[in-house]
C-alpha cells in the first residue's frame, strides 16, 4: 500500500490543536511520544457523553445507566478487536500504562511471586516498567534481573536466555522503546519465556498508535498500553491479561463495583474485568478511547505504519547529515522516535532554543535513567512523529537544529 | 553598584529585545562569560535539587561581602546564572538575603520559563539568600 494514501491535509484539519501558533512561530508538534494531540471525532464523544448518557456504569436501575453501560461495555469489546484479543473480559480498564503495570505487579506478584523468586526486565524500559517490578522484587525479597542491549539499542537475546532460572516468574519489556524506537521480537520473546513456563508482560505504551498490534498472535500474557498516546484522552488506559491469568489474580483496589457481596466476614469479588476496576472507572476516557481506535480504524493503522516508516526514515536520513550528531538506537525494526544529542551542546538548551522556534520536542533523561547511564549521558533530545506529522515539519525541524547548533556551539 | 542598580541595568538590556530568540542570544552569550568553576567545586554538596540541569553553586565570605560561584551543563542556565551573579555577587549577606529579584519578573525570564526551569531558578536564589543565614 503506498505510503501517499494518507490525505494529511484532512488529517490535519481533524486535530484543531495544531493549528496554532506558539511565540508566534507555527507549532510543529514532535512530542508525540510523551502525549498525542486529539481529534475532534474523540472530543465531540466525551462532551456527547457527558451531554447525554452520563450516569454511573454496572449499578444503576435506570435508563441512563443501562444505556452508558451498553456503551462502556462497547469501548470494551471496541479495544478487544484492536489488539485482537479472544475475549472481552480480558480488557481491564485502567488509568493508564503505568496504573496497568502497577496492577500487574501488584496482583500477580501477590499471586505468583515469592522469595528468591526472580523477574527479567531489560535496560531499555521506561521507568514505569522498572519500578514497579523493583517494589514487587523489595517486598517479597525476590531478585530483578536486567537484560542487557547492545550499542545499537537491540536486546541481547542469548543473555536473555541465560537469565532465565527455574525461579524466574516473569518477563517484563517494551515492544516499542520509547528512547531507541527500537521495535523488540515480542514473539520470540514470548515464545523463549513460554518455552519455560514463564509469562511475559508487554509495555505497550508506544505500540498500538505506530502499528498494528494483536496479542494473540505476540502470544503475550499481559499488555498495557495508554489512551493519551493513541488519540484519546488522558487517564483512561488498557491492561490486557490471558483469562487464565487474571483469574488466578486477586484483585488490586477494593471497593465499590467489584464485588458480589460484601459482608464484615468477608467479601467475594466479581470475575474479571470487573474485580480489577474498584470504584467509578473513566467512561467518557473510554468512550472516547474508542472514538480514537474508530479513528485509526478508519484510516487504516497499516497505512499510518507505512507512512510514519517513510516519515522516521526520511527524518533519520536528514538528522544524520546534522554536523555533530549522535543519534541513539539503529535497530534496523524501529518506529516511532528519535533520540539524539549535538557535540558540544546540552540537551536541554537545544530543547529550549527549538521551543522559541515553535517546535516541541522532549528532553531530558526521558523516564529511563538506567539506559542514559548506559550511554554515559545526562539526556537527550528527543523527536517522536505521529500520523499527522509532515516531512515539511522535519525540513523545519532541522533547520531549527542548524540555527541551535551556531547559536549554542562553542566557538 | 546595589542590587537594584543593577537588575534595573539588566531590565534596560533585556527590554530592548523584542524576539525571544534575541533573549536567549543574550543568555546564551552571558553565559558564556560566566567563569566557569574549578572541577572539586562540582560536588554533590554543591549541587542545587530542583534544576533540569545540574547546577552548582559555592560562596565564600570576605570582608562582609559573598563571593558567588556558580556553574552549570547548559548554556542558556549559566546565562541565568550569570545575571544572578551580576546581581548578588560582592554584596553583603543582609543585601542578599532582603533582595527582591523583581527583574526576573520585569524582563519576563519568569514567564518564558517552563515552571520547571522556573521552580529552578527559584531553588537557585533561594540557596543563595541561605547561604550566610
Amino acid at each position: 500500500m503506498s505510503a501517499d494514501m494518507i490525505d494529511i491535509k484532512a488529517v490535519r484539519s481533524d486535530f484543531p490543536a495544531l493549528n496554532q501558533k506558539v511565540y508566534g512561530k507555527d507549532l510543529i508538534y514532535l512530542d508525540n511520544a510523551a502525549t498525542t494531540h486529539k481529534p475532534l471525532s474523540v472530543m465531540d464523544r466525551l462532551v456527547d457523553f457527558y451531554s447525554t448518557i452520563n450516569s454511573n456504569v454496572h449499578r444503576g436501575s435506570h435508563y441512563l445507566s443501562t444505556e452508558a453501560s451498553i456503551a462502556y461495555e462497547g469501548a470494551r469489546e471496541s479495544v478487544r478487536k484492536f489488539i485482537n484479543a479472544a475475549r472481552p473480559d480480558e480488557i481491564i480498564f485502567t488509568g493508564g500504562t503505568t496504573e496497568s503495570i502497577n496492577l500487574a505487579a501488584s496482583s500477580f506478584g501477590r499471586a505468583f511471586v515469592k522469595e528468591g523468586d526472580r523477574i527479567l526486565t531489560t535496560l531499555m524500559e521506561h521507568h514505569s516498567n522498572i519500578v514497579p517490578w523493583q517494589r514487587l522484587c523489595g517486598e517479597k525479597g525476590a531478585e530483578l534481573k536486567v537484560i542487557p542491549i547492545d550499542d545499537g539499542g537491540n536486546l541481547k537475546i542469548d543473555e536473555f536466555k541465560e537469565l532465565i532460572t527455574k525461579k524466574t516468574k516473569l518477563v517484563a519489556f517494551t515492544y516499542v522503546s520509547s528512547v531507541l524506537g527500537t521495535v523488540n521480537p515480542v514473539r520470540e520473546i514470548s515464545r523463549i519465556a513460554h518455552e519455560n513456563d514463564i509469562p511475559v508482560l508487554v509495555d505497550g505504551a508506544q505500540a498500538p498508535q505506530h502499528l498494528p498490534v494483536d496479542v494473540r498472535n505476540l502470544d503475550c500474557d499481559f499488555f498495557a498500553f495508554s489512551g493519551h498516546k493513541v488519540y484519546a484522552g488522558t487517564g483512561i488506559g488498557v491492561l490486557y491479561g490471558k483469562k487464565r491469568w487474571l483469574d488466578a489474580m486477586e484483585p488490586y483496589q477494593s471497593g465499590g463495583g467489584m464485588i458480589t457481596s460484601v459482608s464484615f466476614e468477608s467479601t467475594s469479588y466479581e470475575e474479571t474485568p470487573l474485580k480489577f476496576e474498584a470504584g467509578t472507572g473513566n467512561i467518557a476516557g473510554a468512550l472516547g478511547l474508542e472514538s480514537a481506535i474508530e479513528y485509526l480504524n478508519k484510516i487504516g493503522i497499516e497505512k499510518i505504519a507505512a507512512y510514519e516508516k517513510s516519515l522516521t526514515e526520511y527524518a533519520l536520513k536528514k538528522l544524520q547529515e546534522v554536523e555533530g550528531i549522535r543519534i541513539y538506537g539503529s535497530s534496523k525494526e524501529r518506529c516511532g522516535v528519535i533520540s539524539f544529542n549535538l557535540k558540544g551542546v546540552h540537551h536541554h538548551d537545544l530543547g529550549t532554543v527549538l521551543d522559541k522556534l515553535g517546535i516541541a520536542v522532549r528532553t531530558g533523561k526521558l523516564c529511563a535513567e538506567p539506559l542514559m547511564e548506559y550511554y554515559g549521558i545526562s539526556g537527550t533530545v528527543r523527536v517522536s512523529f505521529a500520523l499527522y506529522n509532515t516531512k515539511k515539519e522535519v525540513d523545519t525541524l532541522i533547520e531549527g537544529i542548524e540555527k541551535a547548533r551556531h547559536v549554542l556551539q562553542a566557538g | 553598584m546595589t542590587i537594584n542598580e543593577i537588575q534595573d541595568r539588566i531590565i534596560r538590556e533585556m527590554i530592548e529585545f523584542e524576539d525571544w530568540m534575541d533573549k536567549y542570544d543574550y543568555l546564551i552569550s552571558a553565559g558564556r562569560q560566566l567563569k566557569p568553576i574549578d572541577s572539586s567545586l562540582k560536588n554533590d554538596d554543591n549541587l542545587i535539587g530542583g534544576c533540569q540541569s545540574k547546577v552548582w553553586l559555592e560562596a565564600e565570605r570576605k570582608n562582609n561581602k559573598v563571593r558567588f560561584f556558580a556553574d552549570s551543563e547548559a548554556l542558556i542556565t549559566k546565562g541565568i546564572l550569570s545575571l544572578l551573579l551580576r546581581i548578588m555577587d560582592n554584596q553583603t549577606p543582609d543585601e542578599i538575603k532582603n533582595a527582591d529579584l523583581y527583574f526576573i519578573e520585569e524582563t519576563g525570564l519568569q514567564s518564558h520559563l517552563s515552571p520547571v526551569r522556573a521552580n529552578g531558578l527559584g531553588a537557585i536564589v533561594k540557596q543563595m539568600k541561605n547561604y550566610f543565614d
